[in-house]
């Protein structure tokens, strides 16, 4: 299942595709008038038609940003109201306490930054979290449901991070945008908990990201992990530092910093659910 | 790579304003009560030698400097009380702690010491010394006691981040920050899910509109003081 790597394809085809940035009010739009179901084989050329509208959205001012972040808490919010209605998929006891809690602050996210936004709202899209049928099972099968949920979360929270610099100094929205930041990083470690617990390919996760890609869902979400695998920040090499008996070991050096992920990365991900 | 270079010039950029700022610092003087006010633990009147270059070594408390320095003195001050706990929590764990706790908290010893050394050697000379930390109130053999301590720690921390981000003028150290403050939040799901599972982001901390826990500088202050044995001189420290 390397959907992902459908996008190393269609950046050969589109050579400009990562590096064009042309903000479109009415992206989301254009997005949502596409609508019709595609077949995984046709993909590839779907994506790329779909991309060249959606990558506009590359946030570059504080409407943008929370427009953005609204589309991805659109996801969330849909994705996890439609998992609590499904009789059957989640068991119930703790699994659906949690899953009602988040699925509780993914709506309030939305309804907040619709109120912060007024008129500038963006609308929902029209989901489709199978992927155009990669993840058939999402709905009726609780792993599948677990692992999504996960790379939703870790998106998420890479996805905040790589917007703060847009809202720097901004008292009102980038204290609340790392509200939200540090909310979806406390349902990551839990929904990274629940995985352990279901044990299987998920036995040894643990709440935080260690090296670029520790799913267990394997290369198809390595896009997702890109980069988590840092372990030099602002010029200092972590596993040069000292630890408790010598240096810090390369996985506590990429586990203790969470990393920014670019909008084009995570629209490209996001894109993959939006019909 | 290209990346952390930048980083590093700006860090080193900001570290020459930093005079420039020292400079500045006799008259945020007459200003003082304004930031620290509400800080009731430091003993800062009458702080001597403002005006030399570098941490006050002579007065009443650890300067923390002023602008963003300031403010990475006071993440550091605060990497160096998690990483204080968590070093003393894995060097006597609690009665009946699980194989999988020990690793979990091995793991997050080592995050915490990771970002106070990460913090050191940011800051370089503009670096507080190491602090001094006063664990009585918690019962290190006490499963309760040491979760319900390591939960006050990574709740406060992720408030401390989410409510000093806004003070923060450069994007590189802001970054930095948001890099850490998702940890601190996985933390301190991990802790409140080990003492009651689900809790891991209940009304305690997340009010109706979805959002988490934001403090100023001063009330994470007011917080962490009953825990730092060490004075402070925050005189300097953006809050609000």
């Amino acid at each position: 299942m390397n959907l992902f790597n459908i996008f190393d394809s269609i950046t050969q085809v589109d050579p400009e595709f990562n590096e064009r940035v042309s903000p479109r009010r009415d992206a989301i739009r254009n997005m949502m008038s596409f609508g019709k179901k595609v077949s995984l084989a046709a993909m590839p050329f779907v994506l790329s038609d779909l991309f060249k509208r959606a990558y506009g959205q590359t946030p570059t001012d504080v409407n943008g940003v929370l427009n953005y972040a609204l589309t991805l808490e659109y996801l969330e919010a849909e994705y996890y109201t439609i998992g609590a209605s499904t009789s059957g998929l989640v068991p119930t006891g703790a699994p659906a306490g949690a899953i009602a809690t988040i699925r509780d602050h993914e709506v309030a996210h939305v309804a907040f930054l619709k109120q912060v936004l007024g008129s500038n709202a963006v609308d929902k899209p029209t989901f489709d979290f199978t992927a155009g049928g990669a993840f058939a099972n999402v709905f009726s099968n609780y792993d599948t449901f677990l692992a999504l949920a996960q790379a939703f979360e870790d998106t998420g929270v890479r996805a905040y991070k790589g917007q703060a610099g847009i809202l720097k100094g901004n008292q009102v929205v980038l204290t609340a945008a790392l509200q939200i930041h540090s909310v979806e990083a406390r349902h990551a470690s839990h929904i990274r908990q629940m995985r352990r617990a279901r044990g299987g390919a998920a036995a040894n996760m643990k709440p935080w990201i260690t090296g670029a890609n520790d799913s267990g869902i394997g290369a198809a979400v390595d896009p997702i992990y890109a980069g988590e695998d840092e372990k030099v920040q602002a010029g200092v090499d972590i596993t040069t530092l000292n630890g408790v008996s010598g240096k810090i070991s390369t996985a506590a050096a990429t586990q203790s910093f969470d990393e920014p992920l670019a909008a084009t990365a995570v629209l490209n991900i996001a894109g993959l659910f939006i019909k | 790579m290209k990346e952390t270079t930048s980083t590093k010039e700006s860090l080193t950029a900001a570290e020459q304003q930093l005079s420039s700022k020292q400079l500045q610092r006799r008259n945020f003087l007459k200003l003082a009560g304004a930031g620290a006010a509400g800080v009731a633990f430091l003993g800062m009147v009458g702080c001597s030698k403002d005006d030399d270059n570098g941490p006050d070594q002579g007065g009443d408390g650890l300067y923390f400097g002023s602008g963003d320095i300031a403010i990475l003195n006071y993440a550091y001050a605060l990497e160096q009380l998690e990483a204080a706990f968590y070093i003393e929590l894995a060097n006597k764990p609690y009665s009946g702690i699980s194989d999988w706790e020990r690793t979990l908290f091995t793991d997050i010893r080592d995050h915490e010491i990771a970002h106070r050394e990460f913090f050191k050697a940011a800051l370089g000379t503009n670096a507080i010394t190491n602090l001094e930390f006063n664990f009585s109130a918690v019962n290190f053999s006490s499963r309760d006691s040491v979760l319900a301590t390591a939960k006050t720690f990574e709740d406060l921390g992720v408030s401390a981040y989410n409510g000093a981000g806004w003070l923060i003028k450069n994007e590189a150290y802001l970054g930095l920050a948001g890099k850490i403050v998702s940890v601190e939040a996985r933390h301190a799901a991990l802790v409140r899910d080990l003492i009651s599972n689900g809790s891991f982001a209940n009304s305690e901390v997340v009010d109706s509109n979805g959002l988490d826990v934001s403090k100023s500088p001063t009330m994470v202050l007011q917080a962490a003081a009953p825990f730092i044995k060490s004075k402070v001189d925050v005189r300097d420290l953006p809050t609000y």
